[in-house]
């Protein structure tokens, strides 16, 4: 007998008689303002959000918060001309040195500020963890309301990778102190189109 | 690391000499208890989420079999490898197997608490793979050759301080720097370095989709995607019991398990692997390791519930002021006194005593798992089994003789009372562990049978 059937065979044996799924695991939250919940929320966890109007004052808000930035990437048409350099690299490794990546989110998350991208906006998975600096469009009518929602639009397995971003990379593990910028982006700013 | 496995109750003696520690570590895990409560308060469908993460825990606990069969199939179809072990030893074989064939003899891992569980990091150091631990929390612990005090909070127990002073020794950062900010750049560097190096790396995972193959991996720093996303190889070690049925499911687990931990809404990466990257392997390592028999005793398989996230022990008063380490197990706290038993029951029998029964961790835990009446029924059965402590044991039986004769149970009350009233210092003594911390009644004069049988006559 093999490893596998032994433990499948001791689960059943062992395993108590069949209970059925709950039907009522999804609940609704009521937020009155969507985009200022998922900016309150973002400021929790050490992000920002800034509501905008439109690219070009994406681009202005870039550009005073991030003078003289360089090592910057785009996968955003609009913005791809404030980049000096691509993502297409044929090994990922190449992307140690980035600086400034802006990508796009097609879903958000108001209670918890998670914005999920998977690999139709990361041209590599790593992406978004290697930049030294996090910048995520999303629009706002994307934001709903919480997880469960997310996950009745979402298929998880269309890609073969996808993630919920929430916040810059952070930790606490030296005296519960809150440190920002652990392994990966510093800091994340989220742009919110109408 | 100490190899003299002390038991519960003297290794938290050694641990509360230094008072002002105790009460460091104390407050520090009540604050992060406390901003568990806040994060809580804000959810007003909290109570119906945990009913509802328990009963799909029920469902998945007896449906067990078919999930992991399903699980199976689809994450082959994703292209994933499935490998199977039966204990610790197994699953350190096939990781190992997995990096030699990588041609690597250097692996980063991210934080996994089933790998301290089966030592697979002493396995593969002494097979000569270096393993670099890429959590801040468990670098350091690493660093300083310690297991992990906390499953959440690896290096709770140490002060900046005690982190500057490893850092100073294994990164040469400046010799009593103690900033946070400071020392986790350096470590930063440091890891950066490790995970652009690596061929190899290992995840644990924290949520497994029966319906579509994959897996889910939470942390806060990153560390498990930048080690996964520029290996050749990625290895990701799960215990069974961390199948769910549907990703849909992930809504419920995801609000309710960062919020148990930390407070946070929710950890700042969820990530969802489904398929390797091209050109990449992807390996599972589905281990048993005792849980199949934990799964058939009714009395403890709820135990399999658990999703790892600390709540119980930052509220136990007993883990708060004794230490992770005082546990002697991969897991400390409640949970991990209720797990420790099933692996080895000689070896943890001291465990379930290390709760006060409060019943605090039954209250936090956000799958419902009856933490407080498993810890009260392991005792029975390590009693019965003959494992109880002994100084508990011994008195044990005497008190049975006692109780089992009306005329031994009253003379023992009057020697008692008297004992009690002319020579305190016989119960008042550090040798007697409940007077320790406690002081003893005043012992009543009459005893209620004397002061039954008086009053009937009158
Ligand atoms: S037993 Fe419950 S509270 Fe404790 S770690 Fe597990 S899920 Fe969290």
């Amino acid at each position: 007998m093999t490893t596998r059937e032994r433990i499948l065979n001791s689960i059943q044996a062992n395993q108590p008689s069949l209970l059925p799924l709950p039907e009522q695991f999804t609940f609704t939250s009521s937020f009155p303002d969507l985009t200022k919940q998922f900016s309150d929320s973002l400021a929790f966890v050490g992000g920002m959000a800034v509501v905008v109007p439109d690219h070009k004052t994406i681009e202005a808000h870039l550009k005073e918060h991030y003078p003289g930035m360089t090592s910057v990437a785009s996968t955003c048409p609009e913005l791809a001309h404030l980049a000096d350099r691509g993502l297409d690299v044929a090994d990922p490794h190449e992307l140690a040195s980035l600086n400034l990546t802006i990508i796009e989110g097609p879903l958000a998350v108001a209670e918890n500020a998670a914005i999920w991208v998977d690999e139709r906006q990361l041209p590599h998975r790593v992406v978004p963890m290697i930049t030294q600096y996090l910048a995520i469009i999303i629009r706002q009518s994307t934001i709903v309301p919480n997880m469960h929602d997310a996950y009745k639009k979402l298929k998880v397995n269309e890609t073969g990778f996808g993630t919920f971003i929430s916040g810059p990379s952070k930790t606490a593990d030296i005296e519960q102190s809150l440190v920002i910028g652990a392994h990966g982006a510093r800091s994340l700013i989220v742009y919110v189109l109408p | 690391m100490s190899q003299l496995t002390l038991d519960h109750a003297s290794a938290s003696v050694e641990f509360n000499k230094n008072e002002p520690r105790v009460d460091w570590h104390d407050e520090t895990l009540w604050f992060v208890r406390t901003k568990r409560d806040r994060a809580v308060a804000q959810i007003p469908e909290w109570e119906q989420l945990r009913e509802a993460a328990s009963q799909i825990k029920n469902h998945v606990l007896s449906n067990m079999h078919d999930l992991l069969v399903q699980f199976e199939e689809n994450a082959k179809q994703n292209g994933i490898t499935v490998h199977w072990a039966a204990d610790g030893a197994e699953h350190n074989a096939i990781i190992h197997g997995l990096i030699q064939k990588a041609g690597a003899t250097r692996m980063v891992k991210s934080k996994s608490m089933l790998t301290e569980e089966c030592h697979l990091n002493d396995y593969l150091t002494q097979h000569g793979i270096e393993v670099i631990d890429s959590d801040l929390g468990e670098r350091i612990v690493q660093m300083r050759k310690e297991p992990p005090s906390h499953i959440v909070l690896p290096a709770i127990h140490l002060t900046k301080a005690d982190v500057g002073e490893t850092f100073h020794e294994h990164l040469g950062t400046e010799k009593g720097a103690t900033d946070p900010q400071y020392l986790t750049e350096a470590a930063r560097q440091h890891l950066r370095e490790t995970f652009l190096t690596r061929k190899v790396a290992l995840t644990g995972v924290n949520f497994a989709i029966a319906e579509t193959g994959g897996f889910v991996v939470c942390t806060n720093e990153g560390n498990a995607d930048m080690g996964a996303h520029l290996a050749d190889v990625h290895i990701a070690a799960m215990g069974f019991e961390k199948i769910i049925p549907r990703a849909e499911h992930l809504g419920v687990y995801l609000r309710l398990l960062a919020r148990s931990a930390t407070g946070q809404p929710i950890t700042t990466f969820s990530s969802h692997f489904h398929r390797p990257r091209p050109g990449q392997e992807m390996h599972i390592v589905i281990v048993d390791n005792g849980r199949s028999r934990q799964l058939g005793r009714p009395d403890f398989r709820n135990s399999l519930k658990c999703i790892r996230c600390a709540a119980c022990m930052n509220t136990c008063p007993v883990y708060r002021r004794s230490g992770g380490h005082s546990y002697h197990s991969a897991v400390a706290g409640p949970i991990g006194s209720i797990l420790a038993p099933n692996l080895d029951m000689k070896q943890n029998a001291d465990l379930p005593f290390a709760s006060t029964l409060c019943g605090s961790c039954s209250n936090v835990c956000p799958v419902k798992i009856d933490i407080h009446d498993q810890l009260y029924k392991w005792r029975q059965v390590l009693m019965q089994e003959g494992y109880g402590p002994t100084a508990k044991t011994v008195s044990m039986k005497a008190m049975a003789t006692v109780l089992e004769s009306p005329r031994l149970y009253r003379m023992a009350g009057k020697i008692g009372r008297g004992v009690l009233r002319f020579a305190p210092v016989t119960v008042e003594n550090r040798f007697n562990p409940w007077y320790n911390q406690r002081e003893m009644p005043e012992p009543p004069a009459e005893s209620f049978r004397d002061w039954y049988v008086n009053h009937k006559k009158s």
